[in-house]
């Protein structure tokens, strides 16, 4: 019964004033059997990403600002954007990272009032010049909430692989493709056996990764994340975690977190926004280890968000 | 034992058995102001008062109904006799208003969520779009009799001779087209919205995975957002059937309102029907009601039967739909 004598520790609460202080609280204080913590401002989760075996430029984001009406969301940022690796924004509420992520498909266009400066090449082609709907089938991308399409698992897959509105392509043809699909995903040994039932009615967690399963389905280079665990629990978010880490090499992986913990365990590099303004583009130890920016630091140590 | 040891923790005395509640506590309007309390009695008042009058229109439709139905009315053209045993039954009014359903269905579904489709999904411009949508509830607020005046007008034009029947270059402008085109109107509204109410509900981020896999807009629409809004489609298009089967006004004016089919002679099958006179089930019981011309209650009876279990069959279907569309799954918002 001692847990109910002991008086619980005193809560240390963080000076937002004196980043020293800041600093101190923010240190790890056991790093839990081994786990390679993070010095510096960030109370480190275990990273579950290894170094990158290699690293080829697919993306190059160019001096990119991007316009509501009046209001500039993105403000001139540059990054590249590298199959091997996993790139991670990060940054608070109406930072502009989600902007940023989905003007990489052009799918800003579809808001009537945004404009977009700066030129984002793939592949060294400016985007521009990609027809949108090539673009993004060349570029994919996986939302916040799960959207599995209001039709079976299987076609969910099938939807991607057959040409535009056309239900031409018969199951059995596509079968082998929706299958590597699905299990690239990590999905296809929970489904192998409902193929045939309706896709809205998986887990959130089973959704979503059919919903990566979907954008992986279309063979593209970039795989865009926007917050893809935010509304998933704590399982469903390790388990597309660990697919994020396996995907890197195969395609360039872009994930939006708000969730700084996740980019630390996954992310090669992370890039950190700040009022439209990209702080810091560094490697995630680090950004997260030994931020040069002061708002960085200030960011990660949990002193706002 | 030398360590020093906590001493026990000093826990309350065990409290003394609280007075038990005679019942368990649940929320109750026991404790609410007085006009609540009496707004509460008066929902629960209408409510069932309302069911009762449901309840009574169907029981009693359904006694009369089965004493007076006879299967051979189905099938027996109304005639012209001096008892009710003489004047036949109500066959050709059924047809017509299976036809005119049929047809005035046939146009509306396809407009209806055409309109709802390019209102909800481009809608530009906007002021374009605006007028659209007043528009189409102002065709909503418009009384069927003078959609059913307005028809006259349209159908008697000699150019739109070949809808109905035509002597000498005078148009007659009454025909199942004409009743059906003007019947297509009542039922649009309710198509476009039921459809637009539809589609606003699939969440943007569906149709824009869409998008993110490289679908276009067309194949999004087909293949994605119709099928979603299936069951509000055919929701809109089963209180559409409902509203053309239970009109009068439109059939006693633009469809002749004769008591039989009046087929145009030297037409080939089946236009013939199609641009002549006609009669429906709801004109043959306001004929046949005490106040028509026929007076035969007991087959406005047996035909207003028919009518409820049309109405019956068709609630029922919607239930059907939206069950199956339960089974699919929606998104969480």
């Amino acid at each position: 019964m001692e847990f109910l004598t002991t008086p619980p520790p005193p809560i240390r609460r963080l000076e937002l004033d004196d980043p020293a202080a800041a600093q101190e609280v923010a240190a790890p204080a056991r790093p839990e059997n081994g786990a390679h913590a993070a010095p510096g401002g960030f109370t480190g989760a275990r990273r579950s990403i290894g170094a990158p075996q290699f690293s080829i430029r697919r993306m190059e984001i160019d001096e990119v600002s991007v316009f509501y009406g009046a209001k500039e969301a993105v403000k001139g940022v540059s990054l590249p954007v590298r199959q091997g690796e996993v790139l991670s924004l990060i940054g608070p509420s109406g930072c502009g990272k989600t902007t940023l992520l989905r003007s990489l498909n052009r799918l800003t266009e579809l808001t009537s009032t945004a404009t977009l400066k700066g030129r984002i090449l793939l592949d060294d082609v400016d985007i521009k010049q990609i027809e949108p709907t090539l673009l993004r089938r060349r570029v994919t991308m996986v939302f916040q909430q799960p959207n599995p399409f209001p039709m079976s698992v299987f076609d969910n897959i099938g939807y991607v692989l057959r040409e535009q509105g056309s239900r031409r392509a018969r199951k059995k043809q596509l079968e082998a493709k929706v299958h590597s699909a699905l299990d690239r995903a990590g999905l296809f040994e929970e489904v192998k056996d409902n193929l045939d039932h309706p896709a809205l009615k998986l887990s959130g967690g089973q959704q979503q990764r059919l919903c990566i399963a979907r954008a992986l389905a279309a063979e593209p280079e970039v795989l865009l994340l926007d917050e893809p665990c935010s509304a998933l629990d704590p399982q469903s978010t390790q388990v597309i975690e660990d697919l994020i880490v396996k995907l890197r090499d195969d395609v360039a992986v872009v994930i939006v977190t708000h969730n700084l913990q996740q980019a630390y365990r996954i992310a090669d590099h992370v890039a950190f926004m700040y009022l439209g303004d990209l702080v810091e583009y560094s490697s995630a130890t680090a950004l997260f280890g030994s931020p040069r920016e002061k708002r960085t630091q200030e960011y990660v140590s949990g002193a706002f968000g | 034992m030398d360590s020093p040891v906590a001493p026990p923790p000093v826990l309350p005395p065990p409290a003394t058995n609280p007075p038990r509640p005679s019942k368990d506590a649940v929320e109750g309007s026991s404790t609410w102001a007085l006009v609540d309390r009496i707004g509460l009695a008066i929902c629960w008042a209408l409510g069932l008062l309302f069911c009762a009058i449901a309840v009574a229109i169907v029981v009693y439709l359904f006694i009369q109904g089965i004493t007076y139905l006879k299967p051979s009315m189905l099938v027996t053209p109304a005639a012209s006799g001096f008892s009710q045993s003489e004047t036949g039954g109500f066959s050709d009014a059924l047809f017509g208003t299976m036809i005119v359903a049929t047809m005035g269905i046939s146009i509306a579904l396809p407009a209806g969520v055409a309109i709802a489709v390019w209102l909800v999904e481009y809608g530009r411009p906007t002021a374009l779009a605006r007028i659209t949508e007043s528009t189409i509830e102002a065709i909503a607020g418009i009384p069927s009799i003078v959609l059913a005046l307005f028809g006259t007008v349209i159908f008697s034009n000699a150019a739109l001779g070949f809808l109905s029947r035509s002597t000498e270059g005078i148009v007659f402008g009454r025909s199942f087209f004409a009743a059906s085109a003007m019947l297509s109107l009542v039922a649009l509204p309710l198509i476009v919205a039921s459809t637009r109410e539809g589609l606003n509900s699939i969440p943007r981020h569906v149709r824009e995975a869409s998008y993110a896999v490289g679908k276009t807009k067309a194949a999004t629409t087909r293949r994605i957002l119709l099928p979603a809004a299936r069951p509000q489609v055919a929701t809109g298009a089963m209180l559409g059937l409902g509203r053309i089967i239970g009109d009068t006004a439109i059939i006693v004016v633009l469809l002749g309102a004769t008591q039989n089919f009046a087929p145009v002679e030297g037409v080939g099958f089946p236009l013939n029907y199609l641009r002549g006179a006609g009669t429906t089930l709801t004109n043959f019981v306001y004929e046949a009601s005490p106040t028509g011309n026929l007076n035969q209650p007991e087959k406005a009876y047996a035909a207003a039967f028919v009518l409820l279990l049309m109405v019956l069959v068709l609630n029922g279907a919607v239930d059907v739909i939206h069950r199956r569309a339960r089974k699919v799954g929606t998104w969480s918002s």
